[in-house]
């Protein structure tokens, strides 16, 4: 027992993430962790798409199941779990049943390396971007055998469609990582891993996104093109629109499984949000990290998560304020108060000075996700959806040779000094 | 497991090697007795990713990246795309196993009687010693593949880089022009 | 248990070669001999990053010579994979089958 408590303890005062220290215990609990929190942003994700997406086109959304909405992905739940299970007569039973775990494994097998923070990532492996960006291509395999297994032709040209859009943004996707890992090998060595990249914009003192400029801007422009085509959403999600294809691949799956591709999309979303993130908005660094330095700049920036949290119970609170005064909205109006509460707890624990220097790290990363979570949602309630061929044009015709050049630009003007040194050579033999 | 050993060598390495060789097997027996084509392809793709697996247990981890992307993540899906387009069903129906099936087993068990030959004969196993672990320098794969593909000093495979390539580019060429309609 | 060696690597290698080469020799199916030459190529490349690994421990961690040419023969596969379908296809749409064995209009 002892052993076993010595065994805990070691980590805590190590400086590398559990996967690279060998201990199981704490890379347990951290995969606990990641799955707790992706579970949260879902549901979270939920209630926010419907709210935000309501407010956009002028009108409230969810309001009747909790106060504002707020029980109704509960509500979703129960319902896509007490719903009955069909199978389309004449579906291959095994491969029907196997293809949405396909999806959500390669959506979930991804948070094995997303740095939160340079010690709390599940392990930071040194091919950590080529193993992202390879998992997250194994979910094309899930959603061709779903749209296979469905013995049906909607879900198949679905399918198809759905997989072709995903394989040819993978490779714009791909092209823009790497002209964002050659930044990295501008001092010093060059890396492929997650916590690497972060640390490379901290010592160049730069995120990659104004590096070169424009250049890291059109390369994370083309990234997160990409990767609103290569995670289905509007204006790319013809394949799985209601009003085209009667939900494309996932037309023939009900209750549970349907749950299952829903939980995977999103977490594909979430998912690369954080490669954007980590490879051009300097993943967990706060604003100014090496121009701000200081005490009392540290102190300033390690409040804001707390002042958030206050933020939010604030806006509970004075919505509570706003609640009818009518008895039958006693109930919801307790609630709201109890949940702004909830949030003004929380913000007050993040200002406790122990919690506050761990906290720091994983907030900024989850805010700078969250922005863009904000932008996938804006993007549905703003852009018409691309025709099917529209949609191929623009990943092979534009992207890609968009990509391509900026590779070339990318890789000229980091090595500049180095080729002029080599011009110069030749013309003075 | 005691805690306190060093994580390298990994104590679980034979239950990790044995569990994923079973995998590779299995996925393999299955990939060649399967009468529906897509249930073959889903046993390839077990396989494929079992095989990044042991890549990575010989220290090899661009490799097993470079599988997972291009193998499991693009010649399946390809594969995939084929079974779709052309219909199965009637070939379900049909007898699966050629003429010559005991030609072919025979053909291989020679050719597996050979390897076998050459494994057990003592020369074979003096030419086997373990695998040593001091040869791995953590984080300097990717680096030193690269060093080898294209670096100015030690690049002795930077022209197969190039003429790979060149055949990618045939077979993108080749391939459009094979499946058009009308050429 | 013992150490897992080379050797280790190198049966398993050969076992999957012996599965693929009986999935090509046996057969009717196109799509599966494709995929059984598939397994063949994985096989080899095995033996090749074992190999690499067996030579690093001789040579030092930059003899990495068995995993460059592991890279080059997956992206010959995808080559290969490639133009294998295509030539599957275009002869689907003559013959309305996938049947080795029955195109044999050639056969004397």
């Amino acid at each position: 027992m002892h052993d076993f408590v010595q065994y805990v303890q070691s980590y805590l005062s190590s400086d590398q993430t559990p996967g690279a220290a060998g201990n199981i215990f704490w890379a347990v609990v951290y995969v606990l962790l990641v799955f707790v929190g992706l579970s949260v942003a879902v549901i979270a994700m939920n209630w926010l798409e419907r709210k935000i997406l309501a407010h956009m086109q002028v009108r409230l959304g969810p309001m009747r199941v909790g106060p504002h909405g707020l029980l109704q992905p509960i509500a979703d739940a129960l319902k896509l779990l007490l719903k009955e299970d069909i199978i389309p007569d004449g579906a291959d039973k095994v491969v029907f049943w196997v293809a949405p775990f396909i999806v959500v494994l390669a959506a979930f097998t991804v948070f094995v390396v997303v740095p939160f923070g340079p010690t709390h990532a599940i392990t930071d492996m040194n091919i950590g971007i080529l193993f992202m960006l390879g998992v997250s291509s194994l979910s094309v395999l899930g959603i061709v055998t779903a749209g296979w297994a469905s013995n049906s032709h909607y879900p198949l040209i679905g399918a198809l469609r759905s997989s072709a859009q995903m394989v040819s943004y993978e490779v714009a996707m791909g092209l823009a990582v790497v002209s964002a890992i050659m930044m990295t090998s501008l001092e010093g060595n060059g890396t492929l891993s997650m916590i690497g990249i972060v640390q490379a914009q901290l010592a160049q003192h730069e995120w990659f996104l104004f590096k070169f400029f424009p250049l890291g801007f059109i390369a994370f422009g083309i990234f997160a093109i990409a990767m609103v085509a290569e995670t289905n959403r509007a204006p790319f999600d013809l394949p799985e629109a209601e009003s085209e294809l009667t939900a494309g691949f996932h037309t023939e799956y009900s209750g549970f499984r349907w749950s299952l591709f829903f939980l995977a999309e999103y977490s594909a979303m979430i998912a690369v949000s954080s490669i954007a993130v980590t490879l051009w908005l300097g993943g967990w660094l706060r604003p100014f990290p090496n121009l701000l330095t200081g005490t009392i700049w540290n102190l300033a920036f390690s409040l804001i998560p707390g002042l958030t949290f206050l933020f939010l119970g604030a806006i509970c609170f004075y919505n509570t304020a706003r609640m009818p005064k009518h008895p039958l909205f006693k109930i919801q109006t307790i609630g709201l108060a109890g949940f702004g509460a909830v949030l003004a707890l929380i913000g007050l624990v993040m200002f406790v000075p122990a919690v506050r220097d761990r906290v720091g790290d994983i907030f900024w990363f989850s805010a700078k996700v969250a922005g863009f979570m904000y932008l996938y949602i804006w993007y549905r309630g703003t852009f018409p959806r691309y025709r099917f061929d529209q949609l191929m044009k623009v990943g092979w015709k534009v992207l890609l040779p968009t990509g391509l050049a900026l590779l070339i630009l990318t890789a000229v003007v980091g090595m500049r000094s180095e080729l002029l040194a080599q011009v110069k050579e030749v013309l003075h033999r | 497991m005691n805690p306190s050993l060093p994580s390298n060598p990994p104590v679980a390495t034979p239950y990790f090697f044995y569990g994923l060789a079973a995998i590779m097997i299995i996925g393999g027996i299955l990939v060649i007795t399967r009468k529906n084509a897509v249930h073959s392809a889903l046993a390839l793709i077990t396989t494929l990713l079992a095989q990044a697996a042991l890549y990575l247990m010989l220290y090899a981890p661009f490799v097993a990246g470079v599988q997972i992307i291009l193998y499991a993540g693009g010649i399946m899906v390809l594969f995939l795309f084929v079974i779709m387009l052309i219909s199965i069903e009637r070939n379900m129906k049909e007898r699966q196993f050629n003429k010559q099936w005991v030609v072919g087993i025979v053909a291989a068990g020679a050719l597996g009687g050979l390897l076998i030959a050459v494994y057990t004969t003592t020369k074979g196993g003096i030419l086997f010693p373990p695998v040593g672990h001091e040869s791995y320098v953590d984080g300097q794969n990717t680096q030193g593949i690269a060093s080898l593909l294209f670096s100015q000093q030690s690049g002795t495979y930077m022209f197969a880089f190039e003429i790979a390539s060149l055949l990618l580019l045939v077979a993108i060429i080749g391939a459009v022009v094979m499946a058009k309609k009308r050429i | 248990m013992t150490n897992i060696s080379t050797l280790h690597y190198l049966v398993l290698g050969a076992a999957l070669f012996l599965l693929g080469v009986i999935g090509v020799l046996t057969r009717r199916n196109v799509v599966i001999i494709l995929m059984s030459i598939e397994l063949i190529l994985n096989a080899v490349n095995l033996n090749l990053v074992a190999f690499s690994r067996y030579w690093q421990g001789i040579h030092g961690a930059s003899a990495l010579q068995g995993q460059v040419f592991a890279i080059f023969i997956i992206t010959d596969a995808a080559a290969e994979a490639a133009v294998g379908l295509g030539i599957l296809i275009a002869f689907f749409r003559n013959k309305e089958t996938v049947n080795v064995d029955e195109v044999n209009l050639l056969k004397w």
